[in-house]
Order: C-alpha cells, then structure tokens, then sequence
C-alpha cells in the first residue's frame, strides 16, 4: 500500500471513529467535554509514556481512558459542591490537567520521542512510517491497525448499548426509572471518547479530535432526525472531511490535521447553511414564500371586500389598488404577477378580478382569520356579521 | 552584566504577567457570571488564525498588529457561534466546539503554510500556542498595558449597567437599558483582555486565565466589586508568580505555570473560603451531627434515669447507652460534650448520670418535640 493510500485510509477511519461517540456528544449537550477529556488525556499519555517508553503500547489507551474518566468525574465532583456552575469546572478542569501534561513533558522528557506540538497537533504524514511487523512481515501502518480496533469497539459497543444510549439521550429519567443504567452508560460513552481521543490524537492532535467528534454528527443532525441517520451519515461526513482534508492538505502543502478541521468545518458551514429543511438558505426561502403568500392572501380578501359594490372601480383597479393597501407600487405589481400566475386573479378592463378559486381562498382566508380571533364572542360575531354580508353567495351562515 | 540583563527581563516579564492577570481576572468576573467560561476557550483558540493572517498581510510581528488580527477572529468566532446557535438546532456547547476546532485548523493551516516560507521571518509566530513569557520585549508590555487599561477604563465608565447586565438582563431590559449593546460590549472587553494574553500563555490554556481567578475570588465573596478586585489580585499573584517561576527555572513553560498556579488558587479557595468553603461546611456539618449526637445521648441518659427516679444519681453503663444507639454514634465522645456543659457526669468507672441541669435540658426537649408533633 502506498503511503498516500495508507493516509488517507487512516484519516477516513480516526474520522469515523470520532464521528460515532461525537454523535451522541452533540445530542446529549456535552460537545465540549470532547475537548475537556482531549486536552485532559495528555497527562495520562505521558505518565504512560514514562512507564512503557513507546507511544504506540496499549498501556498509554488504558491511561488515556482512565484519565479522561479521571476528568469526567473531576467535573462533576466539582459540580456538585454547588460552588460552581458546569461550564466552569469545565473550564477550570482541564486546562490544569493539561498543564500537568505539558509541564511533565518539558520536565522530564526532554522532547526526544514525546513534544507537546506533536500531542497537541498531530502529523499524520508520518504515520505511515511506524509500521507494525510481526515476525518479519510488514502487515501496515501501527496507526491503521489501532485506529481501526477503536473503530471496531465504538462500533460494537454502539451497536450493543443503542437502545440504551438512545433512550439515555432522549430522556434520561425514563431511562433511569425504566432500570437502564444511564449512568453506567454515561460512563460507558466517556470511555469510549477517551479511547478514541487518545488513539486519534498521534493522527490529528488533541484539539482537532474535537472538530471530527462535533462538527460531522453536527451537520448530520441538521440533515436528519433519526438516530440511526445521524450516526450513519456523521461517519460519511466525517470521513469525506478525511479525505478532503487529505487533498486539501496536499493542494497546499500545509497541515493534514488543520486541513481536515477546516474541511469538517466547510462541511458543517455547507449544512449550515443548505440543508433542506432546516438550512440557512431554506429558512430565508419559507420565509420569502410565507410573506408573499400573506400579500397574496391580503390582496384577495381586498379585492373580496369590494367585489360588485360602487367603490369596485376604484378599489380594484390594477394601478390604485397598492394606495388601499398602503403597499409600494412595486410590492403590489409583483403580488399582482404572482396571483396571476397561480390563476387566482385576472384583469379585466384594468381591473382586477377574483377567479374562482382566487374566491376560494379568499374566503377560507376569512373564516381562519375570524376562528383565530380569541378577542369575544362579540367581536366576533360582530365581524363574521360583517363578512357575511359582503361575501356573495352567503358563503358564511350567520 | 548578565545578573542584570536578567534582572531587566525579569522585570518585564513579572510585569506583563501582573497586568495580564489584573485585566483578565476582572473581566473574566463577568465572563464567569455570564456563563461564558468556555466562550473564552473558543475566543483564544479561534485567535490563532487571526494571528497568523494578520502576519501574512503586513510582514510584522509588531504585538499591536498580530492582537488586531486575534481579537478580530476572536469576535468572528464568537459572531459564529452566536449565528450557530440562534440559527440552527445545534447548542450552545456543539456550536462553541466547532468554532473552536475548525477556527483553530485553519490557524494550524496557516502557521504551517507560513513555516514553508523560505525566509524565517515567521520565527517565533509558534510561541502564541503555549505562549513564552521569557520572550516578552519592553513593547509588549507596553502595548498590553495600554489596551488592558483602556479595558479596565470602559469597564469602569460602564460599571453599572455591566453589573446589571451580568445579574439581570430582563430588569435591565425592562428599565430601558441597551442590553443588546452592552452585550457586545462586555464581549468585546473580554475578546480583549483573552487576546492580550495570547503571548504569555498561549492560545490553549488562556481560557483558564479567564475562568480560574473569578472561580477563585467567587468563593470569598458575595458581591461583585470585591469579587472583580479580588480576581484581578488573584491573576496578578499567579501571573506574577508563574511567569517569574517560568523564568528563572529552566524548561518550565509559562502558560502552564500560570494556570497551575491558578488551579491551586481555586483549590484552596474551594476549601478554605469562609462560609463557601468546603472544608468549613464539613465542619459545620460535623459540629451539627456532634450536638445532635450528644442531644440523643442526652435523651437515652434520661430515659435510663427514669427507671431509677428513687435515685437520680444512679449511674448507667456506657455499653448501655452504646447499645441503645446500635453502635451508630460515638457515644463517649457525646458524653463527654455533655459533661463539658454541664449536662452530666461520670459517676463511676464508665457509668454516667445526668445532673440537674441536663434533666431540666431533657424535660425542655421533649416539650419541645410535643409542640412540633
């Protein structure tokens, strides 16, 4: 395998490897103990480091999934002697458990086999260059192989515990009450993001873990609303950001690991912003369409009103309408062309006239406007009397 | 010569230091009581590209330029996350980590595009990671003094309706204040007093110069003045402290030193503060259970009293009394409470009685828990 692949193939497996615990991460509000437990983990890493002497031993998993327990539980003990609120234990937790790291390191380590840049920032052009050779054989990269066993335990620890964890998301009292342990679970998905944390964090560095746990799971809960989708499609997400930030990374010769951060963060900006349902973009177009269905709706009822009665000519006519409406020329003209174009008025004489089912509308539009009035029973009758009379054909009985 | 060269540094570096402390201490304050204790990790990590861009453009490495270009990505980020969160179903903390980690990569991005150039002028631009208080020039700290007390001037003028902000947006609201307006602004000094930092401590541990002083200093007090006063002397101590440390021991780097020094602030704080402190709540908490204690052993003595009311003085046996209580209390430590106050006595090798004054004490508790029944 050339190393180009090998990268690539490791970027795609550390992404979705973050993706899958992140997921729940974004869902349960805890996004940012991802970067608690990320910064947390470094001391753990060294003081393993120090024992075993290699960066690529099991041992330094265990001690970077103990410590980032460690950090879940400081947070909460801090929590609860009520003297601070959550995100300040956050905020106070880490950064100390950082610094014992960071202070370890320039102490004691010399930076020979173990610098801080390195934890923190990641370079993941040279994992292909640590191999894992077993009598002889060269079987690939070290990192593919470890990364690829955390994929292998989220998957099936997610698989195992997803009516569990889904539930403990969504309502963590009924789970308690229903006997499923949220707690343990919690427990569970924390072990799980320290795993993943530490083994991601030769590949991309400690910080941008955290943009490949939140920002692919992110944009996919903007995309969907089922679990099942959202943990599915923040893999795909997280993984197309591995290999565009691959190429990204190539295209400019800079960072891979900033590469694929920023890549994630175009894909979340993408979905941000395009969604179908939920997108910047889609919001702006219902509310552009709400707003010229109500003119349209405005300009109807009007035209209703004054329908066959002496003022018509003047009301209704195509080029004084908009002063009775007090709208702009402008404004009116294209309410005009759009209600014409949905056949629910035509000119006649320079007059607008209500089609049929211009009619219609107008009318439900009333009988909605008048259930919808809660000012008294008086009020209204008095306005249902009011449009009773001036709707032809006695469309509303008294 | 070099004695002094380094006694000059050293001065610099302590006063850089002190003052970053001061202004980071009080307006973190309002960060902390805001509930913006991780808007400050986001600003400081989404400042790194704001350096680097800003290095790209001009060529310099003036601290003036490069804390424009950070305290610019810091308000783009916090407008991100701001954007995120009203405009989308993500939270607050989902839209604080992305802005974080995607800002931050495009940071990283950029500082390596710039270490390939061929020249070395960049040198140095790294230092803002972990931060290098040892490298701090006489400008500096000039240019930080200057912006920070200009901070601490606007926070002064605006102390009021900063106050009323922090703890009560809708009164201030209601009362006609601009509370949109001073919103931004208080975000706006706290962009500051985090960007100010940045070359001391370092994009990654700036967060914990915001939070920990203010976590510290909430412990002591109720009110905000002194709470503002005491946080900034927390961050000038630590400050001072950390930067000094980091600069006479070799390979100590600042930013952590700073912010271990801060941690134990915040510990000790946590302990010991009166009235907040946990170590003086367990001694409440523990006073309270030993009257209590002794209040049941109080009661135990004179139930056993009245089965002897022809001799009031009779002693009774300790293993008597522990067996009423099932070995849950520490009876002996309750008797002798008592017998300090004068409640009872020891009338023999481990028997005890009560005196006159502990049967008056018996009598008026139960009375007592009649009238609660």
């Amino acid at each position: 395998m050339s190393p180009q692949i090998e990268v690539q193939l490791i970027a795609v497996v550390v992404a979705v490897a973050a993706a899958l615990p992140g997921t729940f991460l974004v869902l349960r509000r805890l996004a940012l103990v991802s970067d608690a437990i990320s910064h947390a983990i470094l001391p753990g890493i060294v003081v393993a480091f120090f024992l075993v002497e290699s960066l690529s031993s099991p041992v330094l998993l265990i001690a970077a999934a103990m410590t980032g327990l460690l950090t879940v539980v400081l947070i909460e003990l801090l929590g609860q002697t009520r003297l601070l609120k959550e995100d300040a234990s956050i905020a106070l937790v880490f950064p100390a458990l950082f610094s014992v790291g960071v202070l370890l390191i320039s102490r004691y380590a010399g930076g020979v086999h173990l610098d801080v840049d390195a934890v923190l920032l990641g370079e993941l052009a040279f994992a292909p260059f640590d191999r894992l050779v077993v009598a002889g054989h060269d079987l690939g990269a070290k990192a593919l192989w470890s990364m690829t066993a955390i994929l292998l335990l989220n998957v099936v620890l997610i698989s195992v515990l997803y009516k569990e964890l889904k539930l403990a998301t969504l309502d963590r009292e009924q789970a308690a009450v229903l006997g499923f342990a949220p707690a343990t679970v919690h427990y569970l998905l924390m072990g799980c993001v320290s795993i993943t944390a530490v083994g991601a964090f030769q590949a991309v560095g400690s910080i941008l873990v955290v943009a490949l746990m939140i920002a692919p799971p992110a944009a996919a809960y903007l995309l969907s609303d089922r679990l099942s989708v959202v943990l599915i499609l923040g893999g795909v997400l997280g993984a197309a950001s591995g290999v565009g930030g691959y190429w990204l990374a190539r295209g400019i010769d800079g960072s891979i690991a900033g590469s694929m951060a920023v890549v994630a963060g175009l894909v979340f900006l993408g979905a941000l912003l395009f969604a179908p349902q939920r997108g910047l973009a889609a919001q702006l177009h219902r509310r552009a369409r709400q707003r010229w269905s109500f003119a349209e709706r405005m300009l109807l009822v009007h035209l209703l009103h004054h329908e066959r009665t002496p003022s018509a000519a003047e009301e209704t006519a195509g080029h004084t309408v908009h002063r009775h409406l007090r709208w702009s020329e402008r404004f009116t003209a294209e309410v005009i062309r759009r209600a014409e174009a949905g056949e629910l008025l035509r000119r006649e004489a320079g007059l607008l006239q209500l089609t049929e089912r211009g009619r219609q509308i107008a009318q439900r539009a009333l009988l909605e406007l008048d259930e919808r009035d809660g000012l008294g029973e008086l009020g209204g009758r008095d306005r249902r009397r009011r449009a009773g009379r001036t709707i032809p054909g006695g469309a509303v009985e008294e | 010569m070099t004695a002094l060269f380094a006694d000059h540094t050293l001065r610099v570096v302590a006063l850089g230091a002190g003052l970053l402390g001061a202004v980071s201490g009080a307006l973190g304050s309002f960060a902390m009581l805001r509930r913006q204790s991780l808007l400050g990790d986001a600003i400081s990590h989404a400042a790194l590209p704001g350096i680097a861009v800003a290095f790209m453009l001009t060529r310099s490495k003036a601290p003036v330029v490069l804390m424009l270009g950070a305290a610019l990505a810091g308000w783009l980020a916090t407008l991100a996350v701001m954007t995120i969160v009203t405009r989308s179903r993500i939270k607050y903390d989902g839209a604080l980590g992305i802005v974080l980690s995607v800002f931050f990569g495009l940071g990283l991005v950029l500082l390596t595009l710039l270490q390939k150039r061929p020249d070395a002028s960049q040198a140095g631009l790294d230092r803002y990671l972990f931060g290098q208080a040892a490298a701090l020039l006489v400008d500096d700290v000039r240019a930080m003094a200057i912006i920070g007390a200009g901070a601490l001037a606007v926070l002064a003028v605006l102390w009021k309706e900063f106050k009323l902000i922090s703890v009560d947006a809708d009164f201030g609201a209601a009362i006609g204040l601009p509370v949109r307006l001073l919103d931004t602004a208080l975000t706006s000094l706290l962009v500051i007093a985090i960007v100010i930092g940045l070359q001391t401590v370092g994009v990654v541990l700036m967060s914990a110069m915001v939070v920990a002083p203010a976590a510290a200093a909430r412990q002591w007090t109720n009110r905000l003045g002194p709470m503002v006063a005491l946080a900034a002397g927390f961050g000038v101590v630590a400050g001072v402290g950390g930067a000094v440390l980091s600069s006479i021991v070799a390979r100590l780097p600042t930013g952590p030193t700073i912010v271990l020094a801060l941690s134990g602030l915040v510990l000790v704080s946590l302990l010991i503060a009166p009235a907040r402190g946990l170590a003086w709540r367990a001694l409440r908490r523990g006073q309270h259970r030993r009257t209590v204690e002794a209040d049941a052993v109080l009661l135990d003595l004179y139930a056993l009293a009245l089965q002897h009311e022809e001799d009031l003085e009779h002693g009774h046996d300790e293993a008597v009394l522990r067996a009423m209580r099932g070995g849950q209390i520490n009876v002996r430590r309750s008797l002798e409470k008592l017998a300090q106050a004068g409640l009872a006595r020891r009338t023999g090798h481990g028997r005890w009685a009560l005196s006159a004054a502990g049967r008056a004490r018996a009598l008026e508790q139960i009375d007592h828990a009649g009238e609660h029944a």
